[in-house]
């Protein structure tokens, strides 16, 4: 379980977080919503600890990640897997050489090991054929998969997913999200995906949290944010029409 | 106060990157490959100016030396002292810093932006390390060398300008590079090039990491790193002169 507490992040007059307080449960998929700008992208780098918090605390399973020292740090980091929006696969690597890069980094496993593991988690992603490609020869959706093998490969027990669906194909994105959802379910991992795709709520999230200016505005499930009065939520959930279409179907 | 800030970010950054490496044999490994991007793969460059350079040496030492009184000898011996004090290693890194500092700079930028960097930080890896550490490492191993290759090829080029050119003697020539010889000069240049190795791929590197935006701010940083590792090495070339040769 990650508690998040209190957190606030400025940068320089500009408030982007404000006294931010949650919790993300473990085996649980839980989504990060909010318009762009809203402060979304710096609240899963504050928790992650690319940027270092003004004020508050992130706790991941009763430990004070952000009272840490570095080298305290750098082992909580090992039980995170990362996402990233453009998937940040290392340019200068195979596919293969990318999944196997925490295990080379971070475990005494043999050359035959790393395979067999760097195989296994290809494979997960269904991308087993493509070991031999660098990032330049794949497509969006294929570097996507390929980052969240990378993740996975050293066991996570948080996830962490940075818009997952960005520029891809409503097809893709359906892939991409229910090997998210389906990752989460088989290893019981702390997963925290933050997006603004409507899509993705509706299918994969255990929890919703709200964000709005910088402030946690609302936290619910999926059936309870079709239902709540709240005018930001509104105007942000039901501008895609499939969703009001949903909810008159309910009604 | 820009330039402390920037000052003291960088000596941060270049801290940062020589604290203990995760795994000793992957850092090996990497500086090996540096090896060869930064040294082997500015071969040809190298061989192709200092063959030119060490000619057009040759045959100006020759146009000012134009004189009944001095011996020719005098030539070679000028052009070898312009060759081992300061071309080979000062005009050589200028070179380099346009090659090697520019490629540090936007390949380690273009990672920042893409938040390559970033991965590696959430995997618990220290990218300054990482990125930063084999490449320093392996400028200041194999800029020495590459000095030295670079004298010989020089004289190679002032022989061939001077000699077939017949502007003197290839027994003058032989002579003058001779006459008078300091191994001392070449362990001057030596220390030069190690600190010069040391700056070619720091400044890139803080340039690089610290980049931020897109495409166009990569360019600049990559622009940014050239300019400053060109006047650290002036700076450097200067201070090392004067505590050495005075």
């Amino acid at each position: 379980m990650i508690e998040v507490r209190n957190i606030s992040k400025s940068f320089a007059d500009n408030k982007v977080l404000n006294n931010v307080s949650t919790t993300f449960e473990q085996g649980q998929t839980s989504l990060i919503i909010g318009r762009s700008g809203s402060g979304k992208t710096v609240l899963i780098k504050c928790i992650v600890g690319l940027h270092n918090v003004d004020e508050g605390e992130v706790i991941f399973d009763n430990r004070v990640f952000t009272d840490m020292a570095f080298r305290e740090k750098k082992e909580i980091r090992k039980e995170i897997g990362m996402l990233f929006q453009g998937g940040a696969l290392f340019d200068s690597m195979t596919t293969e050489e990318n999944v196997v890069f925490p295990l080379n980094m971070f475990t005494d496993m043999s050359y035959e090991e790393k395979l067999e593991r760097v195989n296994f988690c290809l494979k997960r992603v269904n991308m087993e054929n493509a070991n031999d490609l660098y990032p330049s020869e794949l497509s969006g959706g294929m570097k996507k998969r390929v980052a969240i093998a990378r993740a996975i490969a050293l066991n996570p027990k948080y996830l962490f997913c940075d818009e997952p669906n960005s520029g891809l194909d409503p097809m893709t994105a359906i892939v991409i999200d229910n090997l998210i959802k389906e990752i989460t379910d088989e290893y019981n991992i702390t997963t925290i995906v933050n997006t603004h795709d409507m899509n993705s709520v509706m299918r994969i999230s255990d929890k919703i949290i709200f964000i709005h200016e910088g402030n946690k505005w609302w936290e619910g499930t999926k059936d309870e944010i079709l239902h709540t009065d709240n005018k930001e939520i509104n105007d942000f959930v039901f501008s895609l029409e499939f969703i009001r279409k949903l909810k008159k179907e309910q009604e | 106060m820009r330039f402390f800030f920037h000052l003291g970010r960088y000596f941060i950054l270049i801290y940062k990157s020589f604290s203990k490496p995760e795994k000793v044999k992957i850092y090996f490994r990497q500086i090996i490959n540096e090896i060869d991007f930064i040294g082997i793969e500015s071969l040809g460059i190298i061989a192709i100016i200092s063959v030119f350079m060490g000619a057009v040496v040759v045959i100006h030492t020759a146009f000012s030396l134009e004189s009944p009184w001095l011996p020719l000898y005098y030539i070679s011996y000028a052009a070898r002292k312009s060759v081992i004090l300061e071309f080979s290693s000062t005009v050589i890194s200028l070179i380099l810093a346009g090659k090697v500092g520019s490629r540090i700079a936007s390949e380690i930028g273009t990672m920042r932006v893409t938040e390559q960097i970033d991965a590696m930080e959430i995997m618990g890896v220290n990218s300054a390390a990482y990125l930063i550490f084999p490449k320093i490492v392996a400028a200041v191993f194999i800029f020495p060398f590459l000095m030295i290759l670079s004298m010989f090829i020089a004289i190679f080029g002032g022989y061939a300008a001077g000699v077939y050119g017949e502007l003197l003697t290839a027994t003058d020539f032989f002579a003058g590079l001779r006459l008078d010889f300091d191994t001392f000069e070449v362990t001057y240049s030596t220390i030069k090039m190690a600190f010069y190795g040391f700056v070619i791929t720091s400044i890139p590197a803080y340039h690089g990491y610290y980049a931020y935006g897109g495409a166009l701010d990569v360019g600049r940083a990559s622009t940014r790193a050239v300019v400053y590792t060109s006047i650290a090495i002036l700076i450097i070339n200067y201070v090392v002169t004067q505590i050495l040769l005075t």
